[in-house]
């Protein structure tokens, strides 16, 4: 067994791949932490969003009442707005009812863990699968020899994934969203004096969070796996939030710990068919492991918002 | 006589303002009932009769009330654990994986001692040494766990690793290890070569915590149910949680950092040192939760691969039972019996009406939301009578603080 038939292209697509639902939860993440609020619910919402997704498109491949398409995008539409719907409820109890936001994000992840059980039991019943996301037939590129295997044969929310990256990263850094959520982040009681509605940044960083997470979920459903079953995303929105901690609060490093995170999946998977005699547990066990030496490692903690999980209260 | 009577005012008030204090509990129970009603509707199901069912497979008859009890035992030992983690300020998400490295650690020593021969001159010593085989068990099953808690608070203390983070990854690396052990060096040697089924040996009836039975009626209550010790050890150590949360320095130490940690600090608390002790004694308890489920319930450690395949999520329950006790290791007994009876209630209400029981997970999730929502009212009635006690002049100036 050789270095070769490990680190063959089709593992750096996979990579490329495996981390699209963890760059848009992430990257949701990155903005709900940068104005200062936790939101721990990400599996939860990524899980509504994967079955609500997916129960959009299914029934809509199945009535064949709109194309194929039309269809894909009327799943990433309903699973965007069930995402801000749980995150403006996130940012509710977080924001206005100040609850305590690691525990009120694990109530958020059991509603979602559950509720998106129970729709599937009953809507649905047994996995079945759906017309995805078909991959992008680029001219020239994809025909590229390994190259063109490597990042020009995705579907179409892998690239959006990737290109939100910048456009995070423009947000948060160039634009006045972006200072007003670094300000609530950072001195809530400054942001406060010079007017910005702290609360109001928080509802709807929160919010876009939320939808992200939608999205992360749906990108699992509809565009990689192409099914649902119970406890789809199996803990990814919980790796999620902890990339954002590993990235240091910042776009386009959390991105890289998503691709290194990865990476390492899509690795521990190549072994795995190539049969290496490695027990696959401990494969599977391994990014757990790499993550928490990282979060050991990660040196850029105090780069974290001084509000982080503090709820604002004015004049104090 | 004037005096007397104002301090049994007093002391009703006081009562008062702890019912009402509970209160919000209840509300939130009411209103998850209240949206979990609305999703039965949706579902085209009765929810008085979903209600009814529930109620019925809980506590509808002898068996019914064992198995909820049954249900109750792992939960209110997790439970426990988060309320001391919780109190110490640590929010321990890692129940899961410490039940399973707790009954991991049991199960290996009650293998191993179970299968030990005593020599024939202490044969009358019998008894005794099964009760040892029990207790080493039990004891290591709590100090796996605890390590592997104790592991969280210490990344903590040391590295600043948020410990939401770290127990949540914890979680699912125990899961790998336990299907590792299973599949290897734990497989019942039965199994292996034929259907594989990942579980161990069954446990030696010495090695088994014995069933329960409550001397009332004829025959006994709760006789020939699954109910065991379990529960008993439980209820006892919820006890004795209590006394050492508020009657120690020790728990008042953890409180304290709890409560503030930089106080804390000033005042000569070793904070780290706290941290990892109550992440200690959280793990261990859910190490116990693990470790029971298995000598007295399944009397072998078996699973089907997935996350809960083992713990039947009691890791998180345990959670909302430690909040919905308000974080009081006595209010857990009670909490972790509601939670057992929700479970063991679903059962039957998926059989009778085909609503899935995964219902009660988001329901479970919803009453997590509902209850931490409801601190901001505590709060500011708190404050309030603090306010009220420094001017007992007049209500007016109370109210302008407050």
């Amino acid at each position: 067994m050789g270095l070769d038939e490990i680190l063959t292209a089709s593992v750096f697509a996979s990579a490329i791949r495996l981390a699209t639902p963890y760059i848009f939860a992430a990257l949701g993440e990155t903005f709900a932490q940068r104005s200062g609020v936790l939101n721990l619910g990400v599996d939860g919402m990524m899980l509504m969003g994967a079955f609500t997704g997916f129960y959009a498109v299914h029934l809509a491949q199945q009535g064949e009442t709109l194309s194929e398409p039309a269809s894909l995008l009327l799943g990433v539409a309903v699973a965007l707005v069930v995402g801000a719907l749980m995150g403006l409820a996130m940012a509710f109890v977080s924001v206005t009812l100040k609850a305590k936001q690691g525990i009120s994000g694990i109530g958020v992840y059991l509603f979602g863990l559950g509720l998106s059980e129970l729709l599937f039991q009953q809507w649905v019943g047994t996995p079945k699968s759906v017309n995805g996301f078909p991959r992008i037939e680029f001219p020239l590129l994809t025909d590229l020899p390994i190259v063109g295997e490597i990042f020009f044969h995705h579907n179409l929310l892998v690239y959006v994934a990737f290109a939100l990256v910048p456009i995070s990263a423009y947000v948060l850094n160039s634009t006045t969203f972006g200072l007003m959520i670094r300000a609530v982040g950072q001195n809530p009681e400054a942001a406060d004096a010079m007017g910005v509605s702290v609360a109001r940044v928080r509802y709807a960083t929160t919010t876009i969070g939320g939808m992200l997470a939608g999205l992360a979920g749906a990108s699992l459903s509809i565009a990689l796996i192409n099914l649902f079953q119970q406890n789809l995303t199996a803990g990814q929105g919980f790796i999620a939030v902890a990339l954002v901690y590993f990235g240091g609060w910042r776009p386009w490093t959390v991105a890289a710990g998503a691709m290194l995170f990865s990476f390492v999946n899509a690795l521990q998977l190549q072994i795995k068919v190539i049969g290496a005699d490695i027990p696959s547990e401990f494969a599977v066990m391994a990014p757990y492991v790499i993550t928490i030496i990282a979060l050991v490692f990660a040196t850029k903690r105090h780069e974290q918002p001084t509000a982080l999980t503090k709820p604002y209260e004015r004049g104090e | 006589m004037n005096k007397a009577s104002g301090n049994s005012q007093l002391a009703l008030a006081g009562r008062l303002n702890r019912l009402i204090d509970f209160a919000p509990v209840l509300i939130a129970l009411l209103l998850a009932l209240l949206v979990a009603s609305v999703l039965l509707l949706a579902l085209n199901a009765n929810p008085l009769e979903a209600y009814d069912f529930m109620l019925k497979g809980a506590v509808g008859s002898e068996n019914a009330t064992a198995e909820t009890l049954v249900k109750a035992t792992p939960i209110l030992f997790v439970g426990i654990g988060i309320t001391i983690a919780f109190r110490g300020g640590m929010i321990n998400i890692g129940g899961e994986g410490q039940m399973i490295v707790g009954a991991l650690a049991g199960v290996t020593i009650a293998l191993v001692m179970g299968e030990m021969r005593i020599p024939p001159e202490l044969a009358k010593e019998r008894g005794a040494f099964d009760v040892f085989i029990v207790a080493c068990s039990l004891v290591g099953g709590f100090l796996a766990g605890a390590l592997y808690g104790g592991l969280a608070g210490f990344l903590k203390a040391y590295f600043d690793v948020n410990e939401i983070l770290s127990t949540i990854m914890l979680n699912q690396i125990a899961v790998q290890m336990m299907n590792f052990l299973l599949n290897g060096i734990l497989l019942d040697p039965a199994e292996a070569g034929f259907n594989n089924i990942p579980k161990t040996a069954r446990l030696v009836t010495a090695a088994q915590l014995p069933r329960l039975s409550l001397p009332i009626g004829d025959p006994h209550l709760f006789d020939r149910t699954r109910l065991h010790w379990g529960l008993i050890i439980a209820i006892a150590l919820a006890v004795v949680i209590y006394i050492f949360l508020w009657r120690t320095s020790w728990g008042y130490r953890i409180r304290a950092v709890g409560e503030n940690q930089r106080a804390s600090s000033y005042a000569g608390i070793n904070v780290r040192r706290q941290m990892m002790f109550s992440m200690f004694l959280a793990g261990g308890f859910a190490g116990l939760a693990g470790v029971v489920q298995v000598l007295g319930l399944q009397y072998r450690l078996q699973t089907d691969g997935s996350p809960a395949g083992f713990t039947g999520a009691a890791g998180f329950n345990g959670i909302v039972a430690a909040l919905f006790g308000g974080l009081n290791p006595l209010g857990a007994i009670p909490a972790a019996a509601f939670f057992g009876g929700l479970l063991v209630g679903a059962q039957k209400m998926q059989r009778e009406l085909g609503v899935p029981a995964s219902l009660i997970t988001a329901v479970n999730g919803l009453i997590v939301v509902f209850v931490v929502s409801s601190e901001i009212f505590i709060i500011q009635r708190s404050k309030r009578r603090v306010s009220l006690q420094e001017t007992p002049e007049g209500l007016d100036e109370a109210e302008e603080t407050g």
